[in-house]
């Protein structure tokens, strides 16, 4: 996708002067939030359980060469090939190389925020193999043209009306009702021969086992199993962070994610995967190949950003955020939007080019609350913020104005002068209505909201009149 | 503990820059309070803001400057008493992140963060307050502002100190643990996202059957005050203090002044 992050604010505006994004975004928001609250008030060793992932990621991130080694061991030995891209665009080669060596004309995707990470779909454009999404919701921004608004739920933006509007207009053979269930009959109809006629599937994967060489998916769809096993090849596209050195690991994660990502106990489909068809296996790729994507991480491995690599990428912070909940995952202008888009998209993507997301956000701290490996977001933002104020890279107004308010904070005197000479401002402007509805320079406040009209006096001036 | 010579806490009262500018009667409704439950107080005159602005807009050098002038002038004290969960929190949890490389100010800081309380909390936790022949004619509901709720733990003590108010009805708010869109900074950097946080917030506050706001940052409280007096909402909006010290007799914050 192309990324808009440096647009960040006029994205905002026109999130905001959408008619119906509210709307899909509040019925959507509204049931995760609601949901995951529910499971997780009915899962007594939620806290425990939150402990112990943290440690194990921590633990498998200092140790992360070695589960590396160890995995590659495992998948060859399991008949899988493994390939290392530094970057999406290696990653990208290695993708279309495969796909040209296989002569693939279509390949069907699962839905992976990795393979949007490195611009899979762009890849495989370029390289004339056609793309079938086979997710019930990318399905549906592939038809729309959109890129993801949400890791999880990629199609958060549309409401269901406007889906099925999409699907009248694009399907083969669309429903005759606009329900969910005829929407999504009709979306069957559509993909059902797509998926069993692919050269090659292409797929995340949720977790990597390091001591069996096997990963993991994590679906409700089905979608995952129906497109990897019928073609002859399966690549899977992961992050080096997705790492957990044995299945028991892994067991500890799969109680959390989907509980934080939807608000259920577990998925319809999780399904463990390792190596190509076997000899006596029935179905199944004759080849997998595994490309492990470093894009920065190693770089936050040694970073203040390091926590960052604990995500296992629910979307609990996006669904639990006031700035995502207001104008969506677009407005972003990046792969990841929300919290935890804020802090990847400068990790990934250089600061200078986001320098609004980690601004927008109020570090109200609820995402690190509902985060299932307690990533400290509001923290690790922040600190990016100082990462940028160093850099010089605060707005010159920014700038210019902490220096004159820490130039005065910093001598009370001086101060008490300034607080004094402003109350008495204020009061003129309220002239005695309780409320100021124009201040000059912050009519970014009082454009929609008045300002208190101040007491005659500040506190520090009347307490000394009172008590001395 | 080191006490006062007649066995009374000593508190250094922290009023913060936003009350100290706009709201006084929060910081002497926090002065009557203390005094009330017992406390010997003090208001250090080199005070001034916490640091919070700087700290959020990654000016750690600025932070560091007021960090020290705020240990420094709090340090004698017992304990340290802040209207403010946010402002608070930028003592009790955040200070310490800004000395890390400074032994010898981090020695400074430590004893400070680890007493210094928000108000109610204070109140309720350490002094076991109960608030006495105090009456309110109304139903309030209860905005929960994030730094106290989050980092403090803010919740309960609050609504434990107004439920002793007599003719005082509190009715739940949907969404009172979810921002308001202030943010600091935030909402002038940010002014569009900001009212359309705090839109859906004061849309939340009129449909609960209130006549009256309350909460425990005044940051908060002027955000939520100044929308829904833009939107012509007559409900009157305090700090809990003010209700508590039986100081919410005058306007409400944004409403229009008799005097």
């Amino acid at each position: 996708m192309k990324q808009t992050s440096h647009r960040f604010s006029q994205n905002v505006t026109r999130a905001l002067a959408e008619p119906t994004l509210k709307l899909a975004l509040d019925r959507t928001t509204t049931l995760l939030r609601s949901r995951r609250a529910r499971v997780i008030a009915d899962f007594p060793q939620y806290a425990q359980a939150r402990e112990t992932a943290q440690k194990i990621k921590d633990h498998t991130l200092d140790n992360l060469g070695h589960y590396l080694r160890q995995f590659e061991q495992n998948a060859i030995a399991s008949g899988a090939q493994v390939h290392w891209a530094a970057t999406p665009a290696e990653a990208r080669k290695i993708v279309t190389d495969i796909c040209t060596a296989e002569g693939a004309k279509t390949a069907t995707r699962v839905k992976s925020m990795l393979g949007e990470e490195i611009g899979i779909g762009e890849a495989l454009a370029e390289a004339g193999v056609e793309r079938i999404e086979t997710d019930l919701a990318e399905h549906i921004i592939q038809l729309a043209g959109d890129p993801p608004s949400h890791i999880v739920m990629p199609a958060m933006h549309k409401t269901h009306e406007q889906v099925a509007e999409l699907f009248a207009d694009k399907h083969a053979q669309p429903s005759a009702t606009q329900d969910v269930p005829a929407l999504v009959e009709s979306a069957r109809r559509e993909l059902r021969p797509k998926f069993l006629n692919a050269d090659i599937s292409i797929s995340g994967a949720n977790f990597l086992i390091a001591d069996t060489g096997s990963f993991i998916t994590v679906t409700n769809e089905g979608n995952a199993e129906l497109t990897t096993t019928p073609p002859r090849t399966h690549i899977v596209t992961v992050g080096i962070e997705k790492m957990v050195p044995s299945l028991k690991h892994a067991a500890v994660f799969l109680r959390l994610l989907s509980r934080a990502a939807i608000g259920t106990e577990i998925t319809q489909y999780t399904t463990f995967y390792n190596g190509p068809k076997r000899a006596g296996d029935r179905d199944g790729p004759e080849r997998v190949h595994i490309v492990l994507v470093d894009n920065h991480r190693s770089d936050m491995l040694s970073d203040f950003l390091r926590p960052m690599l604990r995500c296992i990428r629910c979307g609990a912070c996006m669904n639990h955020c006031p700035v995502y909940s207001a104008v969506g995952g677009h407005a972003y202008g990046a792969v990841y939007p929300g919290p935890m888009g804020s802090v990847l998209t400068p990790a990934m993507t250089g600061l200078k080019g986001s320098k609004d997301l980690p601004n927008a956000c109020t570090l109200n701290g609820r995402c690190k609350e509902v985060c299932p490996v307690n990533i400290p977001l509001p923290d690790m933002l922040r600190s990016l913020r100082a990462r940028q104020f160093d850099a010089g890279m605060a707005s010159p107004r920014t700038a210019w104005s902490l220096r004159l308010w820490a130039m005065l904070a910093t001598r009370p005197a001086l101060y008490r002068l300034a607080t004094g000479a402003a109350n008495i401002g204020l009061r003129v402007l309220a002239r005695g209505r309780g409320k100021i509805s124009a201040v000059p320079l912050a009519g970014g406040w009082t454009r929609t909201r008045d300002l208190p009209q101040p007491e005659a006096g500040t506190f520090m001036q009347q307490y000394k009149k009172k008590r001395h | 503990m080191n006490t006062a010579q007649d066995g009374r806490p000593r508190i250094g009262f922290f009023v913060t820059c936003i009350v100290d500018a706009m709201r006084p009667n929060i910081g002497f409704a926090s002065l009557k309070l203390l005094e009330d439950a017992g406390c010997d107080v003090s208001v250090p005159a080199a005070q001034t803001c916490c640091g919070q602005p700087a700290f959020n807009s990654g000016d750690d050098a600025t932070t560091r400057r007021l960090a020290r002038q705020v240990i420094e002038a709090f340090e004698p004290f017992d304990y340290i008493v802040v209207p403010s969960g946010s402002c608070a929190s930028m003592i009790r949890s955040h200070y310490g992140e800004l000395f890390q490389d400074d032994p010898d100010w981090q020695a400074r800081q430590k004893p400070v963060s680890a007493k210094t309380w928000e108000i109610l909390s204070f109140l309720t936790d350490v002094l076991h307050y109960t608030p006495k022949g105090v009456r309110y004619p109304g139903t309030a509901t209860y905005h929960d502002s994030c730094s106290g709720l989050r980092d403090l733990g803010v919740h309960d003590q609050p609504r434990a100190l107004l439920a002793e108010v007599d003719a005082l009805d509190l009715v739940p708010l949907e969404g009172n643990t979810e921002c308001c869109g202030f943010g600091g900074t935030f909402c002038v950097k940010y002014p569009e996202l900001s009212t359309a946080i705090v839109a859906e917030k004061a849309a939340k506050i009129k449909a609960t059957d209130a006549d009256t706001l309350l909460g425990g940052d005044m940051g908060c409280l002027m955000n939520m005050a100044g929308k829904l007096s833009r939107d012509g909402s007559d409900l009157r909006v305090f700090h809990t203090v003010e209700v508590l010290a039986g100081m919410a007799d005058g306007p409400g914050i944004c409403a229009p002044r008799l005097k």
